[in-house]
């Protein structure tokens, strides 16, 4: 029977399925005209949650449910930065949405509905939980890809993710299922004492790979990245813009949950199978992202060689790796919803604004709007002081004491690549001449204007302040 | 007699078809439904056999849930399916190509 205690540990959880639900049947009596009720009611909910995440947030790691979940600081800090991420997209959607006529209660249904399963799979502490907190948020992401009903390339994006993201469940259930036949517990707790004693290591060796064919999946590392440009080109740039947040910062949970609470002791067999996941990733994302016109896909590609800086940290396979990735997760969700949120916030009725073309001078234009591109761009290439760049380095320095200096060469030598589309895109802002016909009307809604620049500036904020924060990381890992 | 072995043996080839099936497949995107279920129905003969094994009863819960997640992924993937064929009136996967690079 759970008692009272459990359900007081879920506390954040039960509330926004609660809330979902609520706003799922309001809508339904809902008037068009009501409808930014809505969505400052969706706001409120998140902030509501952000609140019970950390007010009820236990010191140390407790369990509720016979460790079915498990709430610790791991779990605390990707909800807390998963919420406010998507705090960000519902005010930076709007505008977008409103003028396409995707004004709709079903976004912010589903977009709660993925956070929820966010937030079930980083406090996971058994496989089923991993499971279907994982589908909760893939199941809700298909259908936001294939929001705009009329669109070709949303419904095309939308099959394609699909029938890949299937792929990837389905890769990881089967290695789940060896997992459990060799150790015969689906606790991933039990599961790490379990491994050592087991009677079948080929067994655990081959489950293994699987498991980390579906991480990668998810994580959209290379070889496993084909999903990734066509679906942030393809859907409505108001869902690439969460893609591309919260579920990077799910993934990384999913991650750390599965290979070091449960397969920690396989280290020294998944160190190397990530490593060769980072060089690839970093080759490919770099390199192709070099020949993209299209903005959205340019930065599908960076997102691909991202997700090799984060496995840089992950290879590391201790407290520090671990720390450093985090911090990589949440540095790189806040900077591409900087990126995505200016796309979005040029973009109105019939002009995506997706083109680097689009933004042929757009200093002269709109140079506010610019300066935070340039701000979230310089951010994700690694340029000191922001963001990204303390970022990149922890994971670098992560690389470096888990003994791979090559793997740390390799990771400086792409940064340095990729450099280059990153600077190509600044200097078409201010030094290229403007198109004519691609006039650039900025977004006048408000609300996205001030929290576009703060999101922005706190790119540079917390390059100049990064302490606290990677304090807090490290502190998650200690115990 | 039949021993785990054969259990494993087979959900190994009802995966291999399956993913197989992903892959070979350049008709038909109903087909690569088919095969996706196709696959969770292997993993399911894996867990069934295992929990047997181990004489665990989790693995057989496992399975009620795949099965159920099973049931919400098609109808999402036919729901697609059905955007997809309203848009481009086909649902042949070569014909689906607008995006590369």
């Amino acid at each position: 029977m759970p008692n009272f205690n459990d359900i007081l540990i879920m506390l954040p959880e039960f509330f926004l399925v609660a809330a979902a639900c609520v706003i799922l049947v309001a809508d339904a009596f809902m008037k068009p005209a009501e409808r930014p009720f809505l969505h400052w009611i969706s706001i409120a909910v998140l902030v509501v949650t952000i609140y019970l995440v950390v007010r009820g947030q236990p010191s140390g790691s407790v369990t509720a449910f016979n460790g079915m979940f498990i709430r610790d600081g791991v779990a605390e800090i990707l909800k807390v930065f998963a919420l406010l991420s998507t705090i960000l997209v519902f005010i930076y959607a709007r505008p977008y949405l409103v003028d396409r006529k995707l004004f709709v209660g079903e976004f912010y249904t589903l977009m709660i509905f993925a956070i929820i399963g966010v937030m079930l799979l980083v406090s996971a502490g058994n496989l089923i939980m991993i499971y279907l907190g994982l589908e909760l948020l893939t199941l809700s992401s298909y259908a936001l890809v294939a929001l705009n009903r009329d669109s070709k390339l949303s419904s095309e994006a939308a099959i394609k993710y699909f029938v890949l993201g299937a792929l990837a469940s389905g890769m990881l259930l089967y290695g789940m299922s060896m997992l459990y036949g060799a150790t015969g517990t689906l606790d991933l707790a039990h599961l790490h004492d379990a491994i050592p004693q087991s009677t079948m290591p080929h067994l655990l060796v081959f489950g293994l790979i699987f498991m980390i064919i579906g991480i990668a999946f998810k994580l959209g590392a290379a070889p496993f990245h084909m999903w990734i440009p066509d679906v942030y080109q393809g859907s409505p740039t108001a869902v690439t813009v969460f893609i591309g947040s919260a579920p990077k910062l799910a993934a990384f949970g999913m991650a750390f949950r599965l290979l070091e609470s449960g397969m920690g002791d396989l280290s020294q067999h998944w160190q190397l199978m990530l490593a060769v996941l980072a060089v690839l990733s970093l080759a490919i994302g770099n390199l192709v992202a070099i020949v993209q016109s299209n903005l959205k896909r340019l930065l599908a590609y960076s997102t691909i060689s991202h997700m090799g800086y984060l496995l840089l940290g992950l290879v590391n396979a201790g407290p520090e790796g671990y720390a450093a990735a985090m911090f990589y997760a949440i540095s790189y969700a806040l900077m591409s919803t900087a990126a995505f949120g200016v796309i979005l916030a040029l973009s109105r009725a019939g002009f995506e604004c997706e083109e680097i073309e689009d933004f042929k001078g757009l200093n002269q234009r709109a140079p506010w709007m610019a300066f935070l591109m340039m701000l979230s761009l310089f951010s994700l290439a690694g340029v000191p002081p922001l963001f990204g760049f303390f970022a990149k380095l922890l994971v670098l320095q992560a690389a470096i004491h888990a003994g791979m200096m090559w793997l740390a060469i390799v990771g400086a030598v792409f940064a340095i690549i990729g450099l280059y589309y990153y600077l190509h895109v600044v200097k078409v802002m201010y030094f290229d001449k403007p198109v004519a016909g691609t006039e650039v009307r900025l977004q006048p809604d408000f609300t996205l204007r001030v929290a576009l620049s703060l999101n922005a500036l706190a790119l540079l904020a917390l390059g100049l302040y990064w302490g606290p924060l990677l304090g807090w990381c490290k502190q998650a890992f200690a115990g | 007699m039949i021993t785990l072995s054969h259990y494993i043996v087979l959900g190994a080839i009802l995966f291999c078809i399956s993913v197989a099936g992903l892959f070979i497949n350049r008709k038909n995107v109903i087909v690569l439904l088919m095969a996706i279920e196709l696959m969770l129905l292997a993993v399911n003969i894996n867990f069934v056999a295992f929990s047997r094994f181990n004489h665990d009863v989790a693995g057989q819960v496992f399975v009620f849930f795949i099965l159920t997640v099973a049931a919400a992924e098609s109808a999402i993937g036919l729901a697609i399916l059905v955007l997809l064929f309203r848009n481009r009136s086909t649902v042949n996967i070569a014909e689906i190509d607008s995006m590369k690079g």
